[in-house]
């Protein structure tokens, strides 16, 4: 917290509001979140960069530690890939992988103490500063956008566009129910990257909202009250043990945003009869 | 929460990672471990060749000292026969020469003998002859009595 250098200590909503609020360029729907961007570019860039290292240097007779590390994540993929996608596809399993990854590496980020990137930012002259990429709505909204439009590009390819639209209209219900069976479909296909995004955001932004709340929690302490070093400590223990609950989400939200991906390809692949 | 030009900026990020992905890393890595996986399973199958190999070149090596062991009991049998064979017939050669031998030598101690005999008996006779003309002085007659020495020296 900028206690010493703003003068007057921030009130914890303001503290909250504070770690909310994105850096941002621009104004409206042409503003950018810079910080969002660079993370996720940042996460992306270790994510390929440490994997092209690895098939770069890919030894089929000698792997090292690294490089079995990362077969157990392509393997753990694939199986995935293989369980629920009957078929060929060169995107499906590549796509799982990137999802799971780079979802991981954005969610560890809120593992990251909440004020220890912003506090450094600041010094560089930075005031605004959210780690965590998938916090931001933008970003996992953006995510679950594309999976969408790989969904209807597949459907179309695999099915045609005759196909499709057929389907759309007869499917679940038959052809006589076709104004219902469109709707229900528009809205399901519709449901689908909103909820795939927001699970996410809502998940990683609880967390990071929680994180917080204990920061504020123990920021009480500066407050120099008397109960402050009680605050330090409950934050201590309570940070402690909500840390290792988020180590359960933070991949299991990747894992679901993969699978859910894959088996939303799976029925864009999928023609009914 | 504002959606912005963000998302977009992550889609085309998002973009750009898949199409990575998909082109440099994960067929790569998946070659990388197939390959593996299919050269485990060539080792092993060789492994298991390899096993196969030398238990039946050990049945045949078995089989070729067995085949060998016989093969030399044989060639014993058949070198001592032959030793006794050649024992044998070397025994009768030698028991042929000695018997020989000493058929010569008989015939020969018989000839001598025979010899020895008459001059044995022709000495005799004249022994005889002289110490009868002792005797009887002349009245033997060589002539006379020819016959007569002749039938004694022949019962001799």
């Amino acid at each position: 917290m900028a206690v010493e250098n703003a003068g007057h200590a921030p009130s914890g909503s303001e503290y909250i509001l504070h770690h909310l609020t994105n850096l941002t360029q621009g104004e409206g729907t042409s503003a950018l979140h810079l910080d969002s961007v660079f993370f996720s570019v940042l996460l992306a860039v270790l994510f390929v960069g440490s994997f092209a290292l690895v098939a770069r240097k890919a030894s089929v007779t000698k792997p090292g530690k690294f490089q079995l590390f990362v077969e157990v994540l392509v393997d753990f993929v694939d199986t995935q890939v293989r369980d629920s996608f009957q078929g060929t596809s060169k995107l499906v399993a590549p796509l799982a992988l990137t999802i799971f990854c780079w979802v991981l590496l954005f969610n560890f980020m809120d593992l990251v103490p909440v004020d220890l990137l912003p506090k450094a930012g600041e010094a560089f002259g930075i005031h605004y500063m959210k780690v965590v990429p998938s916090t931001d709505l933008n970003i996992t909204l953006g995510m679950s956008l594309t999976v969408f439009l790989l969904c209807m590009f597949y459907s179309v390819k695999i099915k045609g566009a005759w196909g499709f639209a057929k389907e759309l209209l007869t499917h679940p219900f038959g052809p006589w129910m076709a104004p219902f069976n469109l709707l229900l479909n528009f809205i399901e296909h519709l449901a689908r990257p909103v909820s795939l995004g927001l699970r996410l955001y809502g998940n990683l932004y609880a967390g990071e909202m929680i994180f917080l709340l204990l920061a504020v929690l123990g920021g009480s302490f500066a407050l120099a009250s008397v109960t402050g070093i009680g605050a330090v400590i409950g934050q201590l223990i309570l940070g402690t043990v909500w840390g290792l609950f988020h180590i359960l989400v933070i991949p299991l939200q990747a894992f679901i945003f993969m699978v859910l991906t894959i088996v939303y390809l799976a029925q864009a692949h999928e023609t009914h009869h | 929460m504002n959606i912005n030009l963000t998302l977009v900026v992550q889609m085309m990020v998002f973009a750009i990672v898949i199409w990575v992905v998909m082109k440099f890393i994960w067929p790569i890595i998946l070659g990388a471990m197939n390959e593996r996986e299919a050269k485990i399973a060539a080792g092993l199958a060789a492994a298991e060749q390899g096993q196969k190999d030398l238990s039946e070149a050990k049945s045949r090596a078995d089989e070729v000292i067995k085949e060998a062991r016989t093969r030399a009991l044989a060639i014993e049998s058949q070198a001592r026969t032959q030793a006794n064979q050649i024992i044998e017939e070397a025994r009768k050669a030698a028991s042929l020469e000695g018997e020989k031998a000493l058929a010569s030598a008989k015939s020969q101690i018989e000839l001598e003998s025979n010899r020895a005999r008459d001059a044995l008996r022709g000495q005799v006779v004249s022994l005889a002859v002289a110490g009868a003309r002792r005797v009887l002085e002349k009245e033997i007659d060589q002539k006379a009595h020819g016959e007569l020495l002749d039938q004694l020296a022949a019962k001799l």
